[in-house]
Parts: structure tokens; C-alpha cells; sequence
């Protein structure tokens, strides 16, 4: 059984909304996020899925430590690092690392990419002036750049490359997690696929841990091993990423599920009639989710669901689990048509990716 | 029977200090009465320039060069300001990818709608115009649109303030509506409720869609003809069963296999290695060849039109149609064609 890298155990952040300009007064809170628990273990890639407001950026930051957790505990590497300071929270922040979401706002512009590159080696105290040199120029190979770019300025690159070079970045001094806050949304569907094949060859490579934090359901399909669905600050599904696409058991997930529109004029979308999204200021009652739940009953608008095991590695928050019809899954109906199958599988082959 | 909308050979410049440079460079397309046409492309392709020109909206330093927009009969490059400006916004309208930053911050949203109503009709009283609105968000299915006419955008959703554009381009009924990613800043399960209601609306209207984007999902939900786009020209065009089923291009596999797909089990993502070329260093020849994977020694020195290849089914590729090469068969075969020189034997067109 591999070991836990990261345990995170009823994580909480509220944060207060106030009004008035001399007189600030408590106007309501924001749970951004509300008794999340989950661990990472050791080369696993768990995704955090979920829609705009869900808290799954907000959770990422608590756990990098980049904002003071309101309650609960994180650990990592079996320390417990919540209320860590100074010294000791720096040492431990070069085994945790970030890719950001934009590309074109995570990298100072007034840095070359060697600049870039050689900060977090040197604000951890790594290598001397010339090992900090050639690490520059093996991270830069790493992630597909050549050794020209360093002298480069982030204007120069287009969004995909800048995105590489947020993750040479991150993999500067040598992390064990990296945490990826929807790495790939801004870019084209093109280029997502050159960046999301990079992160699966780079875990191997430097056997990495990913949290990987997307909206984008197709795409964690691809990266993650398990996945956490989250709603309003909680998590409200988590399995293993087979069972999760396999029989998908909160009526959010299959809602997500069914509102990816697929790339074949064939299937044709089921109609959904969900509303919109609760404000965070103000959550409904009971379950957060029944306000869009076709399944609701009078004890959802009352009582809160805990996430609770519905079968080994499967874990939901719903009162109904197990009584609900199981889903038509229209995506797991059919391959493409044929001959853009046979195409697509020759086109691979050319490319040399089999 | 004459199209709704018909473009010919237009090219959009854009002047840098080294000269005007394409960004669309040489498309024809045309739209029919209820159609919706979707264009596909990647980011700098042209397709917003595209759109942008449609409704003469290009500002220096960038001028529409050549090419006619033939709208309902008449050429609306040739038009009188005056003349456009009556069919801008009312009998051809358009929404935008941010919906935050296509309205205005600081005026109440039934101010924008009634600003648009009565930009185009002045006879209407303040209180009919009002009724109006009303009714224009209650048509886009937003809840209590009394209320909403007093909001600001920031205290609406991004859902919202997408459905209120959608009410402000619709409020004059017009007859085409250009979409430029209008769902691709929002949320999965609001983009499909979205794109559902702009389809209701079509089937009410009547109007045809030009629908921007560049997520092949959404086209393939929506569009019945597609035209795919790189650096500037169409590179393949297509009803959308034809595109999906039958698709020729290599940069349209390219982008059928980059899409993650629920039902696959692949390992990896088919990418296209490289990136698209700026408008001033364009390659020779064929502008994809530097990433085609089938690429052959031709492709470097002829640029081949966009031909038609079968019913309404045109593509710009040398090798097209592929199955005519043999190129669809064993690996074996195709490491050797990859070597067969075909300048001239390219195709008869």
C-alpha cells in the first residue's frame, strides 16, 4: 500500500464579506471551502473537479499554505505543516510546488526565462551559481524548450510554451507534489493535449505526485488515478477515476458528465435544466445541491448528506445513493465513425505517438 | 436561390512596421436562411477577425484589402456608413466571448437593452421599451426579469450576463447572429443550457447562426455546415456529419484527436507538435506542412486551393481526397508514399 504524501482532514476557510467604507460591518461569509478530507498518496494523481465557486482553487492555496487555513489539519510527508512558520514552513514548501492557470499572468514579465527558472533555487539556497546553470538548462529540456529560450522574456512565448515554462518553474527544486490549478484551460484544445501528455510524462519521469485541478472532466479522465468532485465547498464524490466514469453516483457528477458536449454531431445532448449556481454567500439549506437536483426529496432541502462510503475506494454525499436509476451514459456509447477512427489511428502512428 | 450571407475572397490586413500582414487571407463562405455555420479554428487563426469584418467593425490598424460581404442582396462593403449602422445590431447581430467586458460596468442592464431597442426604432414610448426588456429576458430565460432590469452586470452571473447579450442581440430580430465563443468563459453545465437555448431560439426565429469557436463538441452539437480554419484561409469545409464522419484534413485530425474523449481509453492525447505561424513568417507552400504528419515534398512548394473533393465537401490538401493516394493503408505503404514526389499529378480541378 503506497504511503501517504498529503492528508487533508476537514479543511475549512470562510472568509467574511464587509460593507460600509468607515464603519465596516459583517455583511455575510463566504464558505469557500467546508470540511474538505482527503489524502494523496505517494505517485498518485487525485483530480479536484469542479465548477466556478466550488472552492477547489481556494483548497489548493490552503494546502500550499499560500493562505492561513481558517480549522482543520494538513499533513504532508506525515508532518503535521498547518500551523507551520518560518524556517521550518519554508523548507517544507520546496517539496510542494505550483503550476498556475495562467499562462499569461504567472510569469514576470520583467524576468527571462532563466531569471524565472533559477528563483526558486535560489530563494531555497539550491546549488552554486554554475549547478544552478545547468539546471536551468535540464529543466528547459525537461519540458521541451531549448536552451535558447533562457535568455528569453515571457512576451516572446506563446501560451503553451509559457506554460512549460510554469512548470520548468515548479520543478525547480525538486518537488514531491505539484499542485496543478487548471493547467491547461487557457489554452487550445491542441496544445492542452502537448501539455497534458508533458505532465503524464514528467510524472513518471521524476515520479511525481499531482492535485490536479480542472473543471474539465474529459481532461481528468486522462491524468487523474482518482477523483473528488467538489459543490459549493465540499466534496460531494470521490472514487477511483474508472468507477467514477463507470457508475457515477452523486446527481452532480451526473450532471457535469452530461453537459460536456462531444465531438460527434451524432449524439445528441440529453436536455438538462439545472439553473445556476447558489451564491456561496448563500448556500441552501439542507443538501447545497438539491436547488438543481432532479432528484430531490423533502429530506434533501433539510439534511446535510456527510460523504460516506458507498462501496470500497467510492465515497458520496447523497441521500439517495443506490436508489437512483442507473445513468444512461450516452459518453460511453460509441467510438467515432470508422473512418475517422482509421485515420486518426494512422495520423498517430505518422506522428510516431502509437 | 441567393444566400443570406455570402462572402467572397475577403482578406483583412493588419498594418506592422514591416508591412500589412493577412489575417484573413482569402475566405469564401456563405450562409443560408436558418443555417448555422460553425467555424472552427485556434487561437490567431482569423476566425474573430473574421467576424469582426463581417460587420465592418475592424479599426486601424487593421482594414479589410479585398473581397466582397454580400448580406441579403446588397455588398456591405460598399455600403454608406449610415446605411450600415442600420443593419449592424439589427439585422445582424452579435454576442462575445466575455460577457463581462462586452457590457458596460456602470449602466443598469435594461439600460443597455433599451439603448439597443432604441437605437433602431424611435418610435417606441419609454414605457413600451421597457415592456419590452421585460419581455426580452424573460424570453432568454432569466428569472424575475423585472428585477434584473435594475442590476448591474457585476451582480449577475457569468450565465446571466451571457443570456442578457443574448436578449440584447435578439431584441431586434434579426436574421443572422454572429456568436464568437460565446460559451467558452462559462461553466460546462451553464455552457449546455446556453447553447440549448440558443437553439430554441433559432427554431423560433428562424435566424441563421455563424457560430465561432474551438471546441469541436460545440460545433458538433450545433452547426450544420463547419469550416475549419488555420492561419487565415478555410483548410477544409463541410456539412457537420461529413466533417466528423469523413474528415480529410490534416489539421482537422489533428484537432478530432487532441480532444480528450470520455469513451476512449487512450493513453496518450494526440497532439500536434508545433505551433500555428505568425501571419509574417508564413512557411512556403502549404502552411500546415511543417506539422503535417503527411507531409509529402510537394507540400513545400505548392499552396493548394480549397477544392472540392465531394457534395459540398472542400478541402485544401495536396493529398486529398486521402483515400484516392492509398495513404489509408498499411504503415508499410505509407513510410513509402511519405517518399512519392507528386507535383503535378497532384489532382484535376
Amino acid at each position: 500500500m503506497m504511503a501517504s504524501l498529503l492528508e487533508v482532514d476537514g479543511l475549512t476557510k470562510h472568509f467574511p464579506v464587509e460593507r460600509g467604507i468607515l464603519l465596516s460591518r459583517r455583511f455575510g461569509t463566504v464558505r469557500a471551502v467546508d470540511g474538505v478530507s482527503f489524502s494523496l498518496a505517494r505517485g498518485e494523481t487525485l483530480a479536484l473537479v469542479g465548477e466556478s465557486g466550488c472552492g477547489k482553487s481556494t483548497t489548493a492555496r490552503l494546502i500550499l499554505r499560500l493562505i492561513p487555513p481558517g480549522a482543520g489539519s494538513i499533513r504532508f510527508g506525515g508532518t503535521d505543516i498547518t500551523k507551520l512558520e518560518g524556517e521550518a514552513l519554508r523548507r517544507v514548501r520546496r517539496r510542494m510546488q505550483i503550476v498556475f492557470q495562467d499562462p499569461f499572468a504567472s510569469l514576470n514579465p520583467r524576468m527571462t526565462v532563466a531569471e524565472t527558472l533559477e528563483e526558486p533555487l535560489k530563494v531555497h539556497g539550491i546549488g552554486s551559481r554554475a549547478e544552478r546553470r545547468a539546471r536551468v538548462a535540464e529543466l528547459l529540456g525537461l519540458v521541451g524548450l531549448a536552451s535558447y529560450h533562457a535568455g528569453r522574456y515571457p512576451h516572446e512565448f506563446s501560451g503553451g510554451q509559457r506554460q512549460r515554462i510554469g512548470i520548468a518553474r515548479a520543478l525547480a527544486p525538486n518537488p514531491e507534489l505539484v499542485v496543478c490549478d487548471e493547467p491547461v484551460s487557457a489554452l487550445d484544445v491542441s496544445i492542452q493535449a502537448q501539455v497534458v501528455n508533458l505532465l503524464g510524462d514528467l510524472k513518471r519521469e521524476l515520479d511525481l505526485s499531482y492535485l490536479f485541478i480542472a473543471h474539465d472532466l474529459a481532461v481528468v479522465k486522462h491524468v487523474a488515478d482518482r477523483v473528488a468532485v467538489m459543490y459549493l465547498g465540499r466534496i460531494v464524490e470521490m472514487a477511483r477515476k474508472e468507477d467514477l466514469f463507470a457508475a457515477p453516483r452523486h446527481p452532480y457528477t451526473r450532471m457535469l458528465l452530461a453537459a460536456i458536449p462531444r465531438p460527434d454531431p451524432r449524439l445528441k445532448p440529453a436536455p438538462i435544466a439545472s439553473g445556476d449556481i447558489p451564491s456561496p454567500l448563500d448556500p441552501p439549506s439542507g443538501c447545497r445541491f438539491h436547488t438543481r437536483c432532479p432528484f430531490a426529496i423533502a429530506r434533501c432541502r433539510i439534511e446535510d448528506p456527510k460523504l460516506a462510503p458507498f462501496a470500497p475506494g467510492h465515497s458520496v454525499a447523497c441521500h439517495r445513493t443506490g436508489e437512483l436509476p442507473a445513468m444512461a451514459l450516452p459518453h460511453m456509447a460509441t467510438a467515432l465513425p470508422p473512418n475517422t477512427e482509421r485515420r486518426l489511428a494512422l495520423y498517430a502512428a505518422l506522428s510516431g505517438r502509437g | 436561390m441567393t444566400s443570406l450571407l455570402a462572402i467572397e475572397g475577403l482578406r483583412t490586413v493588419f498594418r506592422q512596421k514591416s508591412g500589412e500582414v493577412p489575417a484573413v487571407d482569402g475566405v469564401d463562405l456563405t450562409v443560408e436562411r436558418g443555417e448555422t455555420l460553425g467555424i472552427v479554428g485556434e487561437s490567431g487563426c482569423g476566425k474573430s477577425v473574421l467576424s469582426l469584418s463581417i460587420l465592418r467593425l475592424i479599426a486601424p490598424p487593421g482594414r479589410i484589402g479585398a473581397g466582397r460581404i454580400v448580406f441579403e442582396g446588397a455588398d456591405l462593403l460598399a455600403l454608406p456608413p449610415a446605411a450600415m449602422r442600420a443593419i449592424r445590431g439589427n439585422r445582424i447581430a452579435m454576442i462575445f466571448q466575455e460577457p463581462m467586458t462586452s457590457l458596460n460596468p456602470s449602466f443598469t442592464v435594461g439600460k443597455q437593452i433599451i439603448e439597443a431597442m432604441r437605437a433602431h426604432d424611435r418610435s417606441l414610448s419609454a414605457r413600451a421599451l421597457r415592456a419590452r426588456a421585460v419581455e426580452a429576458l424573460a424570453h432568454v430565460r432569466i428569472s424575475a426579469p423585472e428585477r434584473r432590469l435594475d442590476e448591474y452586470p457585476h451582480q449577475l452571473s457569468g450565465g446571466m450576463r451571457q443570456r442578457v447579450m443574448i436578449a440584447m442581440a435578439l431584441a431586434c430580430r434579426p436574421d443572422l447572429l454572429i456568436a464568437d465563443e460565446p460559451t467558452t468563459a462559462l461553466d460546462v453545465t451553464v455552457q449546455a443550457e446556453i447553447l440549448a437555448l440558443l437553439g430554441d431560439l433559432q427554431r423560433e426565429t428562424g435566424m441563421a447562426i455563424i457560430l465561432i469557436t474551438h471546441d469541436l463538441g460545440v460545433v458538433a452539437e450545433m452547426a450544420d455546415k463547419v469550416a475549419v480554419m488555420y492561419a487565415g484561409r478555410i483548410v477544409e469545409q463541410a456539412p457537420a456529419d461529413a466533417l466528423f464522419g469523413d474528415p480529410q484534413h490534416p489539421f482537422t485530425l489533428g484537432l478530432l484527436g487532441s480532444v480528450p474523449r470520455l469513451e476512449l481509453e487512450r493513453e496518450r492525447l494526440l497532439a500536434i507538435e508545433g505551433t500555428v505561424p505568425p501571419p509574417f513568417a508564413l512557411p512556403s507552400g502549404c502552411r500546415f506542412h511543417p506539422r503535417c504528419a503527411f507531409a509529402a515534398s510537394a507540400c513545400a512548394e505548392i499552396d493548394p486551393p480549397l477544392a472540392e473533393i465531394a457534395a459540398s465537401h472542400r478541402v485544401a490538401c495536396l493529398r486529398a481526397p486521402l483515400d484516392q493516394h492509398g495513404v489509408w493503408q498499411d504503415r508499410e505503404t505509407v513510410s513509402e508514399s511519405r517518399e512519392i514526389d507528386r507535383p503535378t499529378e497532384a489532382r484535376a480541378w
